[in-house]
């Protein structure tokens, strides 16, 4: 559903991206995992249009949607979740929820009270300002938030970063069940041993370019990745 | 139809409308005698107008426009123009000769102040399509600058027809009575305050707090600034316009940075990103800087002189308390809270509690 051709990024004189080319599939969870710099957090913000692409193009069901403003592609069904979060801190939560679903104009209460079942301790703090939330549970509300746009594909930017490892757990199980409810998921992460369990398809990015592709069992088994990423020692 | 559900909370809120409008009632009533307070409640309702619409931008919005002064400016001369005697505009324009396209047109108050709301929002609109992509200090330089490019406009000899250039505008009639001030200000805050609830609002807010999520959040920031300023510059000048009425008259020495500063200040103090907030701010600065006026009397005790206390010196403690002010209270006295009448439930409350906690020790 996702399609990703030749895509190119440039800041200034430096390319981030160099011509990528990848699909995300209908219902399933992707991932994009590779080390700093690689270039993923720019290609997450090209596709929702917060960065310009030099080139290429980008189709979410076959609608070409690069150039166009990030209004118009949240409302084609893509929402981003942002790396470090990024709630809104002075506003309450709920608040913080309605704003994710600004560019829709229908009812929303059934979208906060499944929100509110994913994410129980979010109803606990309704009206406390997003602010004074603890890391895990304003990752849990950039979660809610974004869902609260009723996308088709939830990116999400770094869900694990500065979170304690059980947390980290609890965030990725959520993740699988969004996915299970039928939307499709493209993760990035640094955690490559948990983004590579749940994802049914995974890609390598290394210094702007895609280096290695499969499913996320065939990527966990791989000897390189387990050297770069998962910390086994290759054995001569 | 729906039933009007009489819960406590409307009684409540009915009775405090109806002390307010007894209260001014009296003072009305009783013009002659009371007419100093009558003018501290007029001229802090219209400062509290300026600061709301402030707000709006620094507050609400966190942009940080320093513009009031020259769009009240405008808002004085569109109002005074429009509102003025017909039968006494050519004592006024005696030196320049009013333009005659103007000469006949006398409208009521509040449809003066519409127009000069809307032409207050145009310009806003113009000028913010380059200013609005400045950010933080530029944004404010900008419209500082702004401020007194509209006051050297309006003071300039060439409009002299239209304007009366320096010698400003004068006679023009005053509110009819308290109640068509307050109205007029409650209404325009109660709009602000709508606004500031709807979804428009939160945007706002959103942008406020973090303008890289809104923009991910499918909010177009420009077109929400754009928005945010072109409401705030509406009832600024609606604030300016009032000004002139309150005063009489209009001249752009009314209209200084100074003012802009003044009004920013009544925005700190109240809480920066609260509308009550402001509201107590403007009545508390305009007013505060009456009730310290016994400093500026020279007092004796038998034939000690009391020592500092002479004309000026109000200023100077006032200016002590400010910056007593910003250094303790530095979020202002409602921070970005609003007021709300729970407040006193929940201080009986606790206060029960801690009284029940006692007997139980």
């Amino acid at each position: 559903m996702l399609e990703i051709k030749d895509l190119s990024v440039s800041y200034g004189g430096i390319r981030a991206v160099r011509s990528i080319s990848f699909d995300v599939n209908d219902g399933e969870i992707c991932t994009l995992i590779g080390s700093n710099g690689a270039g993923k957090s720019t290609t997450l913000k090209s596709i929702i249009g917060l960065v310009k692409p030099e080139s290429g193009s980008i189709k979410i069901d076959g609608k070409e949607i690069m150039g166009q403003q990030t209004n118009e592609i949240v409302t084609e069904g893509i929402t981003l979740v942002p790396e470090g979060r990024h709630v809104f801190p002075d506003m309450s939560v709920l608040e913080n929820l309605k704003i994710g679903a600004y560019m829709r104009t229908d009812s929303l209460a059934d979208d906060i009270d499944y929100v509110y079942d994913l994410f129980p301790r979010l109803k606990e703090r309704l009206w406390q300002p997003a602010g004074t939330l603890s890391g895990g549970e304003q990752q849990m509300l950039a979660v809610g938030r974004a869902l609260m746009s009723k996308p088709k594909i939830i990116m999400m930017d770094e869900p694990s970063l500065g979170l304690a490892p059980i947390i980290v757990q609890g965030i990725f199980d959520i993740i699988k069940e969004i996915n299970k409810q039928g939307v499709t998921v493209l993760l990035i992460e640094q955690n490559a041993n948990m983004a590579l369990k749940i994802a049914h398809s995974a890609y390598v990015m290394e210094t702007g370019a895609i280096t290695l592709r499969g499913t996320g069992e065939e990527l966990a088994k791989n000897d390189e990745i387990k050297a770069a990423y998962l910390g086994a020692k290759i054995k001569h | 139809m729906q039933k009007i559900k009489l819960t406590n909370k409307t009684i409540f809120n009915i009775a405090c409308v109806a002390i307010v409008v007894i209260l001014l009632g009296y003072l009305q009533a009783t013009e002659i005698e009371n007419s100093y307070a009558i003018t501290i409640i007029e001229r802090s309702c219209i400062y509290a107008v300026a600061a709301v619409s402030m707000n709006l931008m620094i507050g609400f919005t966190g942009q940080f426009s320093l513009g009031t002064a020259g769009f009240m400016c405008l808002g004085a001369y569109i109002t005074g123009i429009f509102t003025m005697p017909i039968e006494i505009r050519d004592q006024v324009y005696y030196l320049y000769g009013m333009a005659s396209f103007i000469h006949n047109i006398q409208v009521p108050l509040v449809v003066a102040l519409l127009i000069s709301g809307v032409i207050g929002a145009i310009i806003a609109f113009l000028i913010g399509w380059p200013v609005l992509r400045l950010k933080s200090d530029y944004l404010a330089i900008a419209n500082l600058g702004f401020s007194e490019i509209v006051r050297a406009v309006l003071g300039w000899d060439g409009l002299g027809k239209i304007t009366n250039a320096s010698y400003g505008l004068s006679n023009i009639p005053a509110f009819s009575s308290i109640f068509q001030a307050v109205i007029i200000c409650g209404v325009c805050i109660a709009l602000m305050l709508l606004m500031i609830n709807s979804s428009y609002g939160r945007a706002f807010k959103a942008i406020r707090d973090d303008d890289i999520a809104a923009e991910a959040m499918g909010i177009n920031l420009f077109k929400i600034k754009q928005l945010a300023f072109v409401v705030s510059s509406f009832f600024a000048t609606v604030a300016g316009g009032l000004m002139a009425v309150f005063l009489r008259s209009a001249a752009t020495s009314t209209f200084t940075v100074a003012l802009t500063y003044n009004i920013l200040l009544m925005v700190v103090i109240g809480g920066i990103g609260s509308v009550s907030g402001s509201v107590l701010g403007a009545f508390l600065i305009t007013a505060g800087q009456e009730w310290l006026r016994f400093l500026d009397k020279e007092y004796y005790i038998g034939s000690f002189k009391v020592p500092f206390t002479r004309t000026g010196f109000r200023m100077v403690i006032f200016s002590v308390l400010l910056m007593l002010f910003v250094l303790f209270w530095n979020k202002g006295i409602m921070g970005s809270k609003e007021f709300s009448f729970d407040w006193f439930k929940n201080i009986y409350k606790s206060i029960k509690r801690r009284i029940r906690r006692k007997k139980n020790v």
